[in-house]
């Protein structure tokens, strides 16, 4: 079972439903896919003892083959080469992998090497798992496929997606079975939820949403739900002790047991159907 | 005229309250929602329209039936899985790079623009705005925090500020937000990421040799790393101007659309009013 | 000599453009006789990449100096393979700009910001 956790942005708790759910449930591995800040080890505390490089194909010129034509830089739609004064400059952090090039060059100048972008890496137990892009990197794609390709198919899998809705969200929740939407009681929450809600039902998966920073008095989000035909899944309430606990890197599921219990909960009605 | 852009070193740390805020504190101003992945400043600024234009900030493959043969030669190719069993491109795979048409031995297949989003300007009661809005799915850029920007500046009319809310992170986009500005406010909370976010973004902002300031919001969840923050403020010579409290009526305001402004929450306004003019004195235009 | 200067329009009273990699335009100036040309900038096309687009263009002009504002590490690489200087401008037209570096004052720019400054990974 797959469940990926997204939220329109960043900011509403999205790392905190992902690991405590991940943390209430025994046969549980939490997968940080948000590459270029992963937080969810600030939580979780694993012990990482594996380190995987994510590698990617660059393009490589035999110079004694390159007369120079320049046919590489106007292949190349990313603008990662440059020919000037017929020597060619590659700009591999900026490559795509596409091979655009390699098909462009007359001269079969052209070949590819390894690079590493970043790692994935893994706890001893198959409990945590996360993705890390190196510094300078901007192209996340490559490790969030390795992450699911890494995943441990016999636990629970729960992804905590990057913020937003981009390209990067919408290849991590590619062959999910379940999606958890955080949001917040704002009209900034609002808004990135109506954009969270209609890029998974553009890819056409179940999904509930997770009420962060609920406050009593308003139900802005409870009636939209209602309205959509969304399932609330749970509140969790704007508490000054949840907010200082999170600033120290503590879990509400590390700080009352009460919690494991509604995160056990929210996940069984996840998979009994979504009916709470 | 003076162009302040506030930055964060990821999402929902508070930049956009403050920017709201001072929408309304800060006479003769121009204002502008760099945050192009995750917009939220024109939910709190309304107005009426006065520019509107496509975004194309994408390519997309596209196959000529009448002259594929269906050799498969492209779906071959293709590192993305863009190309079906059919031999139809999937748009939502594409990557927009153009191998498959230069494999292609037909000449069959082209690249089109793909509008991926659009870009507005409104006349409001605070000022001229401007901001875009991404389609599900798409990515912002660089090219399009530019193309904001410009629209901004295509509607400048004398006015002494900009303010602008610049993209989180520390990817091309915020490089493209914080180009040409006179100042970045760095926005932080005091959490362990939120600390060596901060850190990141400054980085930033020095390579650019532009005058950098730091506001740290709800600062008293954390005092520990508030003082940690101070101190590495003080030792890189980075002014602390602001740091505001953890105020549940700020939640509550802002779900009524309200800036702490509009709801008079006392405490906070002041310390943003505060934050201003600590900014103005720094940056000599007021004594 | 022939030099490119970034520029928000086309003609040597235009302002300077400070981005190098998404400037509106370069003019294309012959320092002897102040002949100019003005060119389109087609890198503000592309979603990345713009600065080594736009060094690729300069330097198919052939161009020996470029004054602008802030050029990236990647656009200075393409520069410095074509060994075109580049300088800082300090004054607001192009043809201010133009004069100043007659004159050599302009400041020579040999250092730049990382590329992408670092996203992700701690």
């Amino acid at each position: 079972m797959k469940i990926a956790v997204l939220s329109g942005k960043g900011g509403t708790g999205k790392t905190i439903v992902a690991a405590s759910l991940a943390a209430s449930l025994s046969e549980s591995q939490y997968v940080d896919c948000d590459v270029e800040e992963p937080n969810g080890a600030l939580f979780l505390n694993p012990e990482i003892i594996e380190t995987t490089p994510v590698n990617v194909l660059v393009p490589k010129v035999d110079e004694s083959r390159c007369d120079g034509c320049g046919a590489c830089a106007k292949a190349c739609r990313f603008n990662a080469i440059a020919v000037v004064k017929k020597k060619v400059l590659i700009f591999p952090e900026i490559c795509h992998h596409c091979g655009a090039c390699v098909i462009a060059c007359p001269q079969n100048a052209i070949s590819e090497v390894q690079r590493e972008i970043g790692v994935v890496e893994t706890d001893r137990n198959g409990r945590f798992l996360q993705g890390r892009l190196n510094i300078g990197e901007p192209i996340t794609i490559p490790i969030i496929h390795k992450l699911k390709q890494s995943v441990r198919e016999d636990k629970i899998n729960i992804f905590d997606c990057s913020p937003g809705a981009s390209c990067t969200v919408v290849q991590t929740i590619d062959g999910c079975d379940y999606c958890i939407l955080v949001t917040e009681p704002t009209p900034f929450g609002m808004h990135d939820l109506k954009i969270a809600v209609s890029l998974v039902r553009k890819v056409g998966m179940p999904f509930g949403v997770v009420l962060n920073k609920a406050m009593a008095g308003d139900k802005t989000i409870q009636t939209y739900c209602k309205n959509e035909k969304i399932v609330v899944l749970m509140e969790i309430p704007f508490l000054r002790e949840i907010a200082e606990n999170y600033s120290k890197g503590i879990l509400p599921v590390k700080m009352d047991k009460a919690w494991e219990g509604k995160f056990v909960r929210m996940f069984s009605s996840i998979v009994g159907g979504i009916e709470l | 005229m003076k162009q302040v852009v506030f930055i964060s070193g990821k999402g929902g740390t508070g930049k956009s309250t403050v920017v709201a805020s001072l929408s309304l504190l800060v006479k003769n101003k121009i204002i502008a929602d760099c945050d192009v992945d995750a917009p939220n400043l024109h939910l709190l600024i309304k107005g009426e329209r006065l520019h509107s234009d496509d975004y194309f900030g994408a390519e997309l493959a596209v196959i000529d039936s009448t002259k594929c043969v269906s050799c498969g030669i492209c779906r071959d190719i293709c590192r993305f899985d863009a190309i079906s069993e059919k031999i139809e491109i999937k748009p939502m795979k594409c990557e927009g790079c153009g191998a498959c048409v230069l494999a292609c031995p037909q000449a069959a297949i082209s690249m089109i623009d793909l509008k991926i989003g659009e870009t507005y300007v409104d006349q409001t009661q605070r000022g001229t705005f401007s901001h875009a809005l991404l389609d599900i799915g798409a990515d912002g850029s660089g090219k399009l925090v530019t193309e904001v920007k410009e629209n901004l500046f295509a509607f400048l009319n004398g006015e002494d500020w900009a303010l602008i809310d610049g993209s989180p992170g520390i990817g091309c986009s915020v490089i493209a937000s914080i180009t040409g500005a006179d100042a970045v406010v760095a926005v932080c909370e005091p959490t362990r990421s939120g600390q060596s976010d901060l850190e990141r973004v400054l980085g930033v902002a020095r390579h650019f040799g532009i005058p950098a300031f730091v506001c740290i919001n709800k600062y008293d969840l954390n005092l520990e790393i508030t003082a940690e923050i101070k101190e590495f403020c003080e030792k890189n010579g980075i002014p602390l101007i602001g740091k505001i409290p953890f105020e549940p009526a700020i939640v509550k305001a802002l779900q009524l659309l309200q800036t702490p402004v509009e709801a008079g929450i006392k405490n906070i306004v002041g310390e943003i009013e505060n934050i201003w003019s600590r900014l103005q004195i720094q940056l000599g235009t007021v004594k | 000599m022939k030099i490119a200067v970034s520029a928000t329009g086309k003609t040597m009273e235009s302002q300077i453009d400070q981005r190098f990699g998404r400037a509106a335009s370069f003019i294309i100036v012959e320092t002897e006789t102040m002949d100019y040309e003005a060119i389109d900038n087609l890198a503000t096309l592309s979603s990345g990449g713009a600065g080594i687009s736009s060094a690729q263009s300069v330097a198919e002009k052939d161009v020996k100096a470029v004054i602008t504002g802030n050029v990236g590490p990647n656009a200075m690489n393409v520069l410095k393979a074509a060994s075109i200087e580049i300088y800082k401008a300090a004054a607001s037209t192009v043809k201010e700009n133009v004069e100043l570096f007659k004159k050599g004052v302009l400041e020579k720019i040999s250092t730049t910001v990382p590329p992408h400054f670092g996203l992700g990974g701690k």
